[in-house]
């Protein structure tokens, strides 16, 4: 592991166990993450990707079980640690900032309650002077008045200004890392672009690492530094954000991208479709998951699992696909 | 498309209004109102696509309500096929339902989970007495499935067993059943994953070609509106700020948030991203409880004007070319305009 490096996942696997039995959500998965960097976890609903995000800081839930794999952060196993030392790490070191702003935020507690929290516990400060740092972080997502504000509930606030309540709570103990999942599905494009331009901007500025959890390939493209796409619980390819646009090996990926309708191109056409429907985690076929829509796949795709191997011998750019002819 | 020019719309919507009364306490006493859809004029032709786009809020869906008649109106006038609807009676309504359906959002909730799939699509036809024998009216649901990409082995299931996009191939084929011309489609893909919004788009596209459709398409997101419709309207808080074709809209959008909405959209090619200048607007759309004075849009205007918050703009047609690039039949409500249209400001 490099100096530079923060997060390693290391062939990380994780289920759920249900009323039909032991479901498979994430399967050998790995990636690293250098400090300072933005990566993208792009995949549709059932992939996996927000799955990876809460496993990192194992906010699994009861029913979730961690198969195998390491996931170390600055030198340690998360997975490891006890439960008190893995909270002394949420909130400070790694920060969370969901997708419902609506659903994630306490509504009995104060803003400035919430936003001072983690700082009253993370930082051995007391209630004063957490308030004061909270006035500070919120004056930073731009909220006007901050000040004025401590004292209002999360009812008082809009959509985005609760989104950004989320974003200065994550940066209130300057973390290492931040895990985004969804932060503007639930948003206007408006406001949507508002967040992600701020969310951009403060971990630029503080050196934050940040995990960006999204299906939206155009957020992907203006923020993201790495991409890693999932499907069906693992990552099927993985590259720079430019290089991935610009030469998607995976049929999977190239059929995603071909698949948007953008606000360039040929309006009215006939969008190209990827046949069927995403794989059902209960029941994945023995061979790649995505072999079943796959219009290349040949017996191989159909047996055995493809690994994640390096394109053209770009260690960068890499895709889990057993080849086709072009 | 060929468009004879003065063919009569088959559906023109003039100065629409809806307006809800905001009460208070046990008695309800009225403490104002909130005006949800304030003079909406626009006008759908035969066979085109009109998108019909904006944020939260904006009063998008109550139009689409309205035009349907199952919402009430505060004013305007609904004109359908040539006959004003705005004040039929309810029994008056419902054959005219036949020629209009809807589409809705949310597949999950808009199918009923206890209806095997061959009643949900059979009953417009049970409800209009459509369905004169067993035979005719089970081949006509197969023929229905058979539409929208659908296997009729699978009428008996319910809902549950059905994916969203499956789902929603079943929403459209019940809103087929009575042969519809108007179509309105209330954020039909926003709910689906993108390699399924694919297939949908593709499945509307083609069923308007074969069957002469016309679509009322209401979304929040810019690149499928783009890519399914023919004009575009774009409402702000109660109100249409602009209507162009979409090639016009997205080449040299007029008023400022159209433009703003457009850079706000991501796109999907870093290489461009990087280039691209944002044009961020600040603020968030204000309440519709108490809308701002003037131009709605003008607390976040990046070109706001004096003019602006005294008075509201008209939706003004752009005549003899007096804005470059655009045809006759665009039209903008900005002051921004007021001399290329020689109006006083």
């Amino acid at each position: 592991m490099s100096s530079d490096t923060l997060l390693d996942i290391e062939h990380l696997s994780v289920s759920f166990r249900t009323d039909r039995g032991k479901v498979r959500a994430v399967s050998d998965l790995s990636l690293s993450l250098k400090r300072g960097e933005t990566l993208a976890i792009v995949g549709e609903s059932g992939s996996g990707k927000s799955v990876t995000a809460l496993s990192i800081l194992r906010l699994l839930g009861d029913n979730g079980v961690i198969d195998h794999g390491r996931v170390v952060f600055e030198g340690r196993n998360l997975l490891s640690l006890s439960t008190d030392e893995i909270r002394r790490i949420r909130g400070d070191r790694i920060a969370m900032i969901f997708q419902e702003p609506m659903s994630s935020l306490n509504p009995v507690l104060t803003i400035g309650k919430q936003v001072a929290e983690p700082i009253c516990l993370h930082r051995d400060k007391n209630w004063d002077e957490a308030f004061e740092i909270a006035v500070e972080l919120l004056t930073k997502v731009a909220i006007p008045d901050a000040k004025e504000r401590l004292d209002d509930y999360p009812h008082h606030f809009s959509g985005g200004m609760r989104q950004r309540v989320m974003i200065a709570m994550a940066l209130a103990c300057e973390p290492r890392l931040i895990i985004a999942d969804e932060p503007t599905t639930a948003l206007d494009v408006t406001v949507q672009a508002q967040i992600l331009a701020l969310l951009n901007e403060l971990t630029e500025q503080s050196q934050t690492a940040l995990i960006l959890i999204t299906h939206d390939l155009g957020v992907v493209a203006r923020y993201a530094d790495r991409v890693a796409v999932m499907y069906g619980g693992r990552i099927v390819e993985t590259a720079d954000a430019k290089e991935l646009y610009a030469n998607p090996q995976h049929p999977y990926t190239v059929g995603l991208m071909a698949s948007i309708p953008g606000i360039e191109g040929d309006a009215g056409a006939r969008l190209i479709t990827i046949d069927g429907q995403p794989p059902d985690l209960a029941d994945l076929p023995s061979g790649c998951a995505f072999a079943t829509r796959c219009q290349h796949a040949h017996d191989a795709c159909r047996t055995s699992i493809p690994a994640l191997d390096p394109v053209e011998q770009n260690p960068s750019h890499r895709s889990a696909c057993f080849g086709y002819p072009l | 498309m060929s468009l004879v020019k003065n063919e009569e719309p088959l559906l023109k919507v003039d100065d629409l209004k809806v307006h809800f009364t905001l009460t208070k306490g046990f008695m309800q006493k009225p403490v104002g109102s909130v005006k949800a859809v304030d003079g909406v004029s626009f006008e759908l032709r035969h066979g085109e696509t009109f998108g019909l786009v904006g944020e939260s809020g904006c009063g998008k869906s109550t139009t689409a309500l309205a035009v349907l008649r199952m919402q009430p109106l505060t004013g305007g006038l609904i004109k359908f096929e040539g006959n004003d609807i705005t004040q039929l009676e309810p029994h008056q309504m419902r054959p005219l339902r036949r020629r209009m359906q809807m589409v809705y959002q949310d597949p999950f909730s808009s199918l009923n989970p206890r209806m095997r799939i061959r009643d949900i699509i059979g009953e417009p036809l049970l409800v209009h007495g459509l369905a004169t024998d067993r035979r005719s009216f089970r081949a006509r649901i197969d023929e229905l499935m058979d539409m929208v990409g659908l296997l009729p082995d699978m009428s008996d299931r319910y809902p549950h067993e059905f994916s969203g996009g499956q789902r929603q191939r079943i929403g459209i084929a019940r809103a087929l059943a009575l042969e519809p011309s108007l179509i309105i489609c209330d954020e039909p893909v926003s709910a689906l994953d993108v390699s399924i919004q694919a297939q949908v788009l593709n499945l509307l596209m083609d069923l308007q070609r074969e069957l002469g459709l016309t679509y009322l398409f209401i979304a929040h997101d810019l690149s499928v509106v783009r890519h399914i419709s023919d004009r575009i309207g774009v409402m702000y808080l109660g109100r249409i700020v602009e209507i162009a074709g979409r090639d016009e809209l997205f080449a040299s959008p007029k008023h400022p948030y159209t433009q703003a909405l457009l850079s706000s959209i991501p796109l999907p090619d870093p290489a461009l991203e990087a280039t691209r200048p944002q044009q961020l607007i600040v603020g968030e759309v204000p309440s519709p409880k108490t809308p701002p004075s003037g131009c709605h849009f003008h607390p976040r205007c990046p070109k706001v004007m004096s003019v602006c918050s005294v008075h509201s703009p008209n939706l003004a047609r752009n005549q003899a070319g007096s804005l470059p690039n655009h045809s006759d039949e665009s039209q903008v409500a900005c002051h921004l305009y007021d001399a290329s249209f020689g109006r006083e400001g």
